[in-house]
């Protein structure tokens, strides 16, 4: 029976595809700094949270340390509540500054985490106390052009 | 036409078959001894190679019994039909050799799939059937490299494999020269004594069947019109029979197709010309 | 009145037989998951079917990949370059070709090469009765001949998607990288940043997968019920790789949309 030059060959064909789907996932991908769901989690609580998305990037200097994990709007308050959730390994201060940015001139937005100085700090279920919102474009050109207003009657 | 020695392998009872709305079997009623070699004989699309597709139970009739072995095909289910199968042998048209195995794997086949036997024993078995057919010496070719005498030989040996009770022909002797089909006629009477089966071939070859059959039954208009052994075949004064027997043109079965009068067609012609 | 009512009803005949085609082909695929355990346990012989339908269709693929992947980079390096972005390119080609062209060339490649054979080969088998033939021998050719053909096809595709995108993405580093002279950090770095293993790769597999399972059942199905004569075997060939390719477009469609909702 021919069977051994069937096997081979498909021996060597799935390998080759297990080989490229390792490829994929490591060098394409992002499954090397995948994070597995582990992590503390803090709130955090914003007038605007603009284009922020559920599962875009909390970083801290540039550094990714968490995941936005869900956005709701609270009933009461009629803010924005979000849940981060951080890996394990950073710790952040009770007077962290949590702010919205963009990356880059037009690109997503994720939520910076600027460290204070106090010595206690975020536990799992914690809130961020100071938080600067999003920066909505319609806003920034509308306070434009008021300030340009103002500054026209002012100096005449 | 079965004697109380003999008991009967195949019994049809009043089956009704139509193809589409065609009627093609009308209350046909035909019984099949152990142990006989039964032709079975009739015009193109009279109903001959649907009798095999019903008692293999490929075909569903309309109406009727289609007994064989005491079991009744058509209310079989999958599995219990499987079972019968495996004691049917099928000899196709043309062969229907599996074109990507030789001539071994394919008298291999049914007793790799069916059987647990070991390896040394198929061989042995599957040289044992070529024996019986004369091809022992073509057991590594593949089929293409078969003459059409040859597959069919090979074919009828996978057929038997598995020791069938009831082999079907389907038109065994088809496009084989003179000598082919008296070795295939031969191995089918022979095969069918040697081994004890019961065989229903299905044919237009008077000759060959005369020569082998215990019984010749023509069929006409859906139902058996005669069944008669060879020697009233050869001395009956049935127009019809005659006409098969002795391959006259005309006869019970027209040599024209029915069509309006001849001269009636020219001179419409001839009108609508002018 | 009746050449008014003669299309509506040729109208209404086409729409009841394809229809009652579409009912013939559930049928049938019930049939082979009735059947699926039977390549599974004989596994040389799906084994076998792997090895026509997926190993012999990996030269195709994985040239096919590599020329699309240099392509992308040509074309996507042109217009990114207008915006400056010209060192995104790598996340360009790694989204295209993981999330669409790799499942979708790929299947309809397989279509073409490996679904069309499998038609004519299983057509073939039934012109010639030797489907019937094992039928009578009370061996099941929905599960020998079939199934492991049907299970290859749902094997093979994944496999050769990936394949595909890994030849693509190295095409595009070759002219990227290496020819036009793209930052080879920032190509790889972009890539890995902007590439989600759970929603663009485990995506795109899942899509090759489905068009894997679309391709394996029409293949069978227009091959089994291919009229015996060698007019209908080739035309039920070509029927296999036209409806297939229009199948896998469609699907295609509706499941980037599925997947790819929230992302807008």
């Amino acid at each position: 029976m021919k069977r051994s030059k069937y096997d081979l060959a498909v021996g060597l064909f799935v390998a080759f595809g297990l080989m490229s789907l390792v490829f994929l996932a490591l060098k394409v991908g992002n499954l090397a700094g995948y994070d597995s769901g582990e992590g503390y989690r803090i709130e955090a609580r914003f007038d605007n949270i603009g284009g922020l998305k559920v599962r875009a990037a909390v970083k801290s200097a540039g550094v990714v340390v968490g995941r936005v994990e869900a956005i709701v709007l609270d009933p009461e308050t009629y803010e924005a509540k979000t849940i981060l959730r951080l890996d394990p390994r950073y710790r952040f201060s009770k007077d962290t500054i949590a702010s919205i940015l963009t990356s880059g001139l037009l690109g997503e937005q994720y939520v910076n985490l600027e460290v204070g100085g106090d010595s206690v700090y975020l536990g799992n279920g914690d809130r961020v106390v100071k938080t600067q919102p999003a920066m909505i474009l319609e806003k920034l050109i509308g306070q434009f052009l008021f300030n340009k207003a103002a500054e026209n009657t002012g100096s005449k | 036409m079965t004697s109380n020695a003999n008991p009967a392998l195949v019994r049809l009872e009043a089956v009704h078959f139509a193809y589409d709305e065609r009627p093609i079997l009308r209350g046909l009623d035909l019984t099949i001894a152990k142990g006989e070699v039964v032709a079975v004989m009739g015009g193109s699309g009279s109903g001959k190679t649907t009798l095999l597709g019903l008692i293999g139970g490929r075909l569903l009739p309309q109406s009727g019994a289609v007994m064989v072995d005491g079991k009744n095909v058509p209310t079989l289910k999958r599995s219990e039909l499987y079972r019968l199968r495996e004691k049917l042998g099928m000899l196709f048209q043309l062969g229907a050799l599996f074109t990507d195995l030789s001539v071994f794997d394919n008298i291999a086949f049914p007793y790799r799939e069916q059987t647990n036997l070991p390896e040394p024993m198929i061989r042995d078995l599957v040289l044992m059937k070529l024996e019986a057919v004369g091809l022992r010496g073509a057991a590594d070719l593949m089929p293409a490299q078969l003459s059409g005498g040859m597959a069919r030989r090979v074919a009828l040996a996978r057929a038997v494999a598995l020791d069938p009770m009831l082999m079907l022909y389907d038109e065994p002797f088809t496009g084989l020269d003179p000598i082919s089909t008296g070795i295939v006629a031969r191995l089918i009477r022979r095969l069918n004594d040697a081994f004890g089966l019961t065989s229903l071939v299905v044919t237009h070859d008077l000759d060959s069947s005369l020569k082998i059959a215990d019984r010749v039954v023509v069929i006409s208009e859906g139902t058996v019109y005669r069944d008669m052994t060879p020697e009233e075949v050869r001395q009956t004064d049935d127009a019809f029979v005659r006409q098969f027997a002795d391959g006259l043109p005309d006869g019970p079965v027209p040599f024209h197709y029915p069509a309006p009068p001849f001269i009636d067609q020219l001179v419409g012609r001839h009108e609508q010309a002018s | 009145m009746n050449r008014l009512l003669e299309p509506l009803a040729d109208l209404g005949h086409v729409v009841l037989s394809a229809l009652a085609r579409l009912g013939l082909v559930g049928r049938f695929f019930i049939g082979i998951l009735t059947v699926l355990w039977f390549p599974v346990r004989r596994f040389s012989l799906l084994v076998r079917e792997v090895y026509f339908s997926g190993f012999r269709s990996l030269l195709i693929v994985t040239v096919s990949g590599l020329f699309v992947g240099m392509v992308l980079a040509v074309q996507g390096y042109e217009v990114l370059q207008r915006f400056g972005s010209a060192e995104s390119l790598g996340v360009l080609v790694a989204l295209s070709l993981v999330r669409e062209l790799g499942p979708v060339v790929t299947a309809l490649l397989f279509a073409g090469r490996a679904g069309s054979a499998t038609t004519a080969e299983i057509g073939l088998m039934q012109a010639t009765d030797q489907i019937a033939a094992m039928d009578m021998m009370a061996i099941n050719p929905m599960a020998r001949i079939i199934a492991p053909r049907f299970l290859a096809a749902v094997i093979s595709v994944p496999i050769l998607a990936c394949l595909f995108i890994s030849a693509g993405i190295f095409g595009s580093y070759l002219v990227g990288v290496q020819l036009i002279g793209i930052d080879e950090g920032a190509f790889w770095s972009q890539m890995q940043a902007s590439v989600d293993f759970r929603l663009d790769v485990i995506n795109g597999l899942i899509k090759a997968v489905v068009f894997g399972v679309a391709i394996g059942l029409i293949s069978v199905f227009e091959g089994y019920y291919a009229p015996p004569t060698a007019e209908g075997v080739s035309s039920a060939t070509t029927r296999t790789v036209v409806v297939s390719s229009l199948t896998v477009l469609m699907l295609d469609f509706g499941l980037t949309v599925w997947m790819f909702r929230g992302l807008s």
